[in-house]
């Protein structure tokens, strides 16, 4: 730690003649997995480029198409929104999970179980033939029939909000787990030293464990949002407007149906590409105080 | 040049009776203390003997199983009505606690909050102070354990002494009523041992109440009003720190003083 002996010029000469002249370890195995993997990946991409079964110029008619655009839209007004409400309804779940509150804790974990359990895909159907269950939705006095607000279900449960709905309650079921990760991971002198300062359970937990715990969070809620893009294709089985049912529309009347999926996939790909980079400047930004 | 003379004699924490348990394993077993306004009282006992329990009984950071403690005159974690005792809402142990001062073995700052962040969190958030004067407030108990100049470093950035003064800043922030150490400098290199000392000794000096856990021997005997040795849940001596560091009435304090002087 201490300057004990600073280091004369012989000792500095010294360490010049010691300098490192090895010979690294060749790594013969890198070479040829490079060598059969770009083979074997030419080969693929040839069969595609020749195959007469695809016309490239109708993917590259339809990437720029209107309809395809509008899909696109819809697919990131339906990320967004069932992405902010699947957070909330983890931070709601994560922290109830936690509180003392056994009836609040109970409700948590029953909701993570059911809704993991069920597949998106279903949920999404279930969602979208909501008026099959109950023809009408309202606010009302719960075994009585007094009812303040009543309204047609399908004038409410439009595709839209029924699959926002159905992705903002599956994804909330996965998020209240890494929220939950997230909060736990947070030194517990945190909570103890805002508790012995005054503060609430509830404000420690919205002012010192939770932006903690977001550095924790962020990570794995990148890959949720990446995840959650993507998912959105399924909600083409109820016509749900977004980029792959668009894909569905035009492949129903060209019946160029591969492809229309090259021309999803693009997108797909360029939009997860573009969140990939986001992803990881949020990152750095999150670690502000900390040191690294 | 200490807490020693400006006493005096209302008592400001006083515990009788306490008794804790962590499941089967009693850990306090009948503590009766008094600590006058303005005095110092440090502990000292071997590893587990309860200290760091006994200190967060004090602002209820741990619940007692029987007998009493009251700081300032009021119950702690209860309310007394008809001769009935009536748990603390959450609301009313916070506002108890916030009156407690407490300092950590590590430091326990928040890390995502500069330095003076740490020192208004709680004047503005728990008290809903203006925000201008807890600034005011904030930089002056940052220039009162000296660190002025360090206001925006985050605590990574900050060495260990300097941390732990930014949370004895945090702590008086809330001009608490007493102030409780539990072994402050024991995280520290020792080179950063004596400018948390000369803080303590400062804020001894201005009259505070303090309950220190400590090991350094030598703040005891120079700050403390009354020292008090425990072990095994019990206090086994306590009275002037001079007499029992150099005259232990106990063979148990005497056996605790003779291997750790060795050290
Ligand atoms: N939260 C807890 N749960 C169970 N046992 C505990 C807990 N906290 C402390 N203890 C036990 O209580 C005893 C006293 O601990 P402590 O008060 O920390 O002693 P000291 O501070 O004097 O070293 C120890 O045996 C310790 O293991
Ligand atoms: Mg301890």
């Amino acid at each position: 730690m201490t300057v004990a002996s600073a280091p004369t010029v012989t000792a500095r000469d010294e360490a010049l003649d010691m300098s490192i002249k090895a010979v690294p370890v060749r790594h013969y195995g890198q070479w040829l997995t490079a060598v059969v993997v770009t083979v074997l990946l030419g080969a693929f991409v040839m069969a595609l480029a020749q195959n007469e079964n695809l016309d490239y110029s109708i993917v590259a008619a339809n990437l720029f198409a209107g309809p395809i655009l509008r899909g696109l839209v819809v697919t990131f007004q339906l990320t967004a929104v069932a992405m902010i409400g699947g957070v909330l309804i983890g931070v709601l779940l994560a922290v109830s999970k936690l509180s003392s509150n056994k009836v609040l804790s109970a409700i948590a974990t029953g909701y993570v179980w059911f809704f993991r359990g069920v597949p998106l895909l279903v949920l999404i159907l279930i969602f979208g033939n909501f008026s099959l269950l109950f023809d009408t939705l309202g606010i009302g006095i719960p075994f009585t029939d007094i009812m303040f607000v009543e309204v047609e279900t399908n004038a409410v449960m439009t595709t839209f909000v029924a699959a926002a709905a159905a992705l903002a309650i599956h994804e909330g079921a996965y998020m209240a787990e890494i929220v939950r990760g997230g909060i736990l991971g947070v030194d517990h002198g945190q909570k103890e030293a805002a508790a012995a300062l005054g503060m609430r359970p509830g404000l420690a937990m919205f002012r010192i464990v939770l932006p903690q715990a977001l550095r924790m969070i962020i990570p794995p809620t990148g890959n949720q949002l990446i995840l959650l893009l993507k998912s959105s294709s399924l909600v083409s089985v109820i016509a749900g407007g977004e980029l792959m049912t668009a894909v569905h529309d035009i492949a129903a009347v060209n019946y160029r149906t591969i492809e229309m999926f090259f021309v999803a996939s693009f997108w797909y790909l360029i939009i997860v590409s573009v969140l990939s980079i986001g992803q990881r400047f949020v990152e750095r930004r999150a670690g502000r105080g900390y040191n690294r | 040049m200490s807490g020693k003379g400006n006493m005096n004699s209302t008592p400001m924490v006083i515990a009788q009776g306490v008794r804790k348990s962590f499941g089967r394993h009693e850990v306090l077993k009948g503590i009766d203390l008094e600590v006058n306004n303005g005095e110092v009282m440090c502990f000292l006992g071997p590893s587990g003997s309860g200290k760091s329990t006994f200190l967060r009984c004090v602002n209820r950071l741990e619940t007692i199983d029987a007998g009493r403690i009251r700081v300032d005159g009021s119950l702690v974690g209860f309310k007394e009505r008809n001769g009935r005792l009536y748990d603390l809402t959450e609301k009313e142990l916070a506002r108890q606690r916030s009156q407690i001062g407490m300092v950590f073995q590590r430091f326990n700052l928040f890390a995502h909050m500069t330095a003076l962040e740490n020192v208004m969190e709680a004047p503005r958030h728990v008290r809903r102070q203006p925000k201008r004067e807890v600034l005011d407030r904030a930089q002056d108990a940052l220039a009162r354990v000296g660190l002025s100049g360090h206001e925006h470093k985050y605590p990574a950035q900050l060495s260990g002494g300097q941390q732990q003064r930014v949370a004895i800043a945090r702590a008086l922030a809330m001009d608490p009523k007493v102030m409780l150490f539990d072994e402050p400098t024991s995280a520290l290199d020792p080179e950063l041992v004596g400018e948390v000392l000369d803080v303590m000794r400062g804020l001894a000096d201005s009259g505070m109440t303090m309950i220190v856990v400590t090991h350094e021997i030598e703040f005891a005997k120079e700050v403390g009003d009354e020292l008090v040795f425990m072990d095994g849940g019990l206090v086994v001596e306590k009275g002037d720190p001079r007499q029992v560091l150099e005259n232990p009435q106990q063979e148990r304090t005497r056996r605790f003083l003779r291997a750790t002087a060795t050290v």
